[in-house]
């Protein structure tokens, strides 16, 4: 028995900023102070917190260290661990109150959070399968083989309202129920991490916080609908999970978890991890299973469906890490307890990565049906620097962008499809003043264009017309008329694609006309940018009264476009003008501005 | 992808095709066993010159053209080296709006080379990626394992100096 637990946490984001540092330098120091005996040092999945990363936590008593630094280690175990003495200097801000030391579920970060997917992230060692097993795990595997038929399970997911987290919401339940119906030889249970909506990281954080949970939902799937064998689809882009889903298919194996024969029963069930190579429409169901079979990634068109002919033509369902990382709990805490938590028509709760310009990046877990307001201004407290808060961007390339006066409404599937956004993966990225929308729609068209696979003519060429105009309008060559083909353009595109990512790619220009028209009428007919994001469309300007001559402007622009005497106000020829803006970042005076 | 870029000889080892037919031999037989084959052989020799993807068509008893197919659909693959050192931004919406175009820019002008390209000393190449999920740390970009977060475009020259 260890007296005391350091969770350190060994997510991504905490790995990129130093975490394995950290507990090299623990576990030397608290050797060091002959402490080896009475404290563990425990890497865990991520805690949600990321932009405070590394995080340290240290339990019985759950204080909470914040971008923690190797130096700081020493001081840590000499002082905490030895002496019983908090480092309140390195603690969480928002854990300080007047009153001394408040509890980091009393925080307001996670005080409005509901966690049941990520239940285990942050929590336990995720490279140790006893952990899990002693937080419940695979006791709801157990409990289907002994005491369910495939239908009670079929049963109790539809009772329970889970709909798909991967982005389009298509009941879990309904899926298993209509690939058990199809009799074959061998059927397959796939699971989709190929996590590719920019932005999104929630099923990266709970392959590295949790992969046993995973692989359990995944052998209660096969039970249900008579499956033998898994496979995961994982992006190369995130080794560590790769790592942590190895080793937990290893240990499960070890375990009689997987293989034959599980919990004593006639099921048998493995699971084999295929890795994706870069390409985003392999997040569509049938262009991952076309991807996972040995070929270039592109959909089919469906009908067949992959309930009827899938994987390898055989019956398949296709669910995502964060649709599994709720079954187990749907099992052993019953449908009722899951239904009983969301709204109407979407139930549980969902997982957001919260980016962009928001003070407190990181993933949240939700009920869903919690207003925007609450996620932004309380969860995530707020945007930096004072900012005017402009739009959210939910469900990636294939979502839109979400205005202020939506600030209100409750987020859930059908809310967020009714103003022309969509829940997507759960990327929640928050733009301020300074981000330009018709930019922003560029950008994410940008991705689409690149993404494309080109088998269909409508997202091959559509997408990259609907680019070519949007590259117009911020260039200060757009019309009117402009505005009217691309709006045409889109929904065409949507009607005919023939895939999710041709039909959802227009939504980004769509919604971002909807709510923030006048930023477009504002770059065609006023030829301004009015966030000057837009190059351009900006013109660099040196105030008089500020500029002191000091000539610095005039040496670094390069292509000799200011002038000036020494100690004489300069001035930009506009007509030479590059727009580099290496003038502004070089004036001491800050005389330089962009309009 | 890789064609704007020159094209060194090819330089393969006897070692590195032993190392690949092992990988062949040993995955042949599994159902879809060319994804897993072909990111195994970018291991071995860090791309997939068409000198590499004829023997695993010749070994798989696969049209070369269908390989070719895959290998130029996926951006992980490649079929020029990469620099001693690559550069990869992050061009992810959280990255994005917190300016990591400019940080692309920039690099592009520091190091002379487009996305995909290689320096010509060999020492450097420089890549735009999808998001690598440290949006925490945006903006966000690597330079071979290690990784730089919360940057500005002023931290550039700093980072790459480490690296000559």
């Amino acid at each position: 028995m260890y007296r005391s637990h350091v969770l350190v946490c060994g997510g991504t984001g905490c790995t990129s900023s130093g975490s394995a540092k950290i507990i090299e330098s623990l576990q030397s120091e608290i050797k060091k102070n002959g402490l080896k005996e009475e404290v563990a040092v425990v890497q865990t999945g991520c805690h949600g917190l990321c932009a405070l990363g590394p995080i340290v936590i240290i339990y019985p008593e759950a204080t909470f260290y914040a971008m923690v630094k190797e130096e700081d280690i020493p001081e840590i175990v000499s002082e905490h661990l030895l002496k019983g003495r908090i480092v309140t200097r390195l603690l969480y801000k928002e854990m300080i109150t007047e009153d001394g030391i408040k509890s980091l579920n009393e925080t307001e970060f996670y005080k409005k959070q509901h966690r049941i997917a990520l239940r285990n992230c942050g929590v336990i060692n995720p490279e140790n399968i006893d952990e899990y097993i002693g937080t419940n795990g695979y006791e709801a595997l157990g409990k289907v083989l002994t005491e369910y038929t495939p239908d009670q399970v079929i049963q109790s997911i539809l009772d329970s309202g889970l709909r798909g987290r991967g982005g389009g919401g298509f009941p879990t339940g309904l899926k298993w129920k209509l690939a058990k119906g199809n009799d074959a030889d061998q059927k397959y249970v796939c699971c989709n991490a190929d996590e590719g909506d920019p932005g999104a990281f929630m099923d990266r954080s709970v392959l590295e916080g949790d992969p046993h949970v995973v692989l359990e939902a995944m052998a209660i799937a096969g039970y249900a609908i008579g499956a033998t064998q898994g496979y995961i689809y994982v992006r190369a882009e995130y080794p560590i999970a790769v790592e942590r889903l190895k080793i937990a298919i290893g240990q499960a194996r070890e375990y009689g978890l997987l293989g034959k024969n599980i919990f004593g029963s006639d099921f048998d069930f493995d699971v084999d991890i295929r890795l994706g190579a870069g390409a985003f429409v392999c997040g569509e169901e049938t262009a991952l299973m076309t991807s996972i079979e040995g070929n270039r990634g592109e959909p089919r068109p469906r009908p067949p469906f992959p309930a009827q002919k899938g994987l390898f033509q055989k019956p398949t369902i296709l669910n995502n890490v964060e649709t599994y990382a709720n079954i187990p709990q749907i099992i052993l805490n019953g449908p009722e307890w899951f239904a009983s938590m969301g709204t109407e028509k979407s139930k549980g709760t969902k997982v957001f990565a919260l980016g962009g310009k928001i003070n407190n990046t990181g993933l949240v877990e939700i009920p869903m049906g919690t207003s925007l307001r609450t996620v932004i201004d309380e969860i995530g407290g707020g945007i930096p620097n004072g900012k005017k808060f402009k739009a959210a961007q939910t469900g990636g390339p294939s979502g839109g962008c979400i205005p202020a006066e939506h600030f209100d409404i409750p987020i859930d599937y059908d809310n967020l499809i009714s103003i022309g956004s969509m829940m997507g993966s759960g990327g929640l990225i928050v733009m301020d003043e300074d981000n330009c929308m018709v930019d922003i729609a560029k950008f994410f068209l940008e991705f689409t264009v690149d993404e494309s696979c080109g088998k269909c003519t409508p997202c091959r060429i559509g997408t990259k017309r609907l680019h070519e105009m949007l590259e117009k309008i911020t260039n200060g060559q757009g019309t009117m008329e402009d505005l009217k083909k691309m709006e045409d353009l889109c929904y065409y595109i949507k009607d005919n694609a023939l895939c999710g990512l041709g039909q959802t790619a227009p939504n980004p220009v769509l919604s971002t006309l909807r709510f923030f028209r006048d930023e477009y009428v504002a770059h065609v007919v006023d030829k301004k940018c009015p966030s000057g994001v837009c190059k351009a469309l900006l013109s660099y300007v040196i105030d008089a009264d500020k500029c002191k001559g000091c000539t610095l402007c005039s040496r670094v622009c390069p292509n000799s476009a200011i002038t000036g005497k020494v100690k004489e106000a300069h001035i930009i020829d506009q007509s030479k003008c590059i727009k580099c803006g290496a003038c502004m970042e070089k004036c001491k005076f800050g005389a330089i501005s962009k309009k | 992808m890789g064609s704007q870029n020159k094209t060194v000889p090819f330089a393969g080892t006897k070692e590195q095709e032993a190392a690949l037919l092992k990988v062949i031999a040993e995955h042949k037989d599994d159902k879809g066993a060319l994804m897993p084959i072909l990111q195994k052989a970018q291991g071995i020799y860090g791309y997939l010159p068409v000198e590499v993807q004829t023997i695993i068509s010749n070994e798989m008893n696969v049209p070369l053209e269908k390989i070719y197919g895959i290998v130029t659909f996926y951006s992980q693959f490649s079929l020029s080296p990469k620099g001693k050192y690559n550069v990869s931004v992050c061009l992810g919406t959280a990255c994005y709006v917190k300016g990591s175009g400019d940080i692309f820019n920039k690099l592009q002008d520091l190091l002379g080379v487009t996305d995909g390209g290689c320096t010509t000393d060999g020492k450097f190449s420089l890549e735009s990626c999808r998001c690598i999920g440290a949006c925490g740390l945006a903006p966000v970009l690597t330079v071979n394992e290690d990784v730089y977060g919360k940057l500005s475009v002023d931290d550039l020259e700093g980072i790459l100096t480490k690296y000559e």
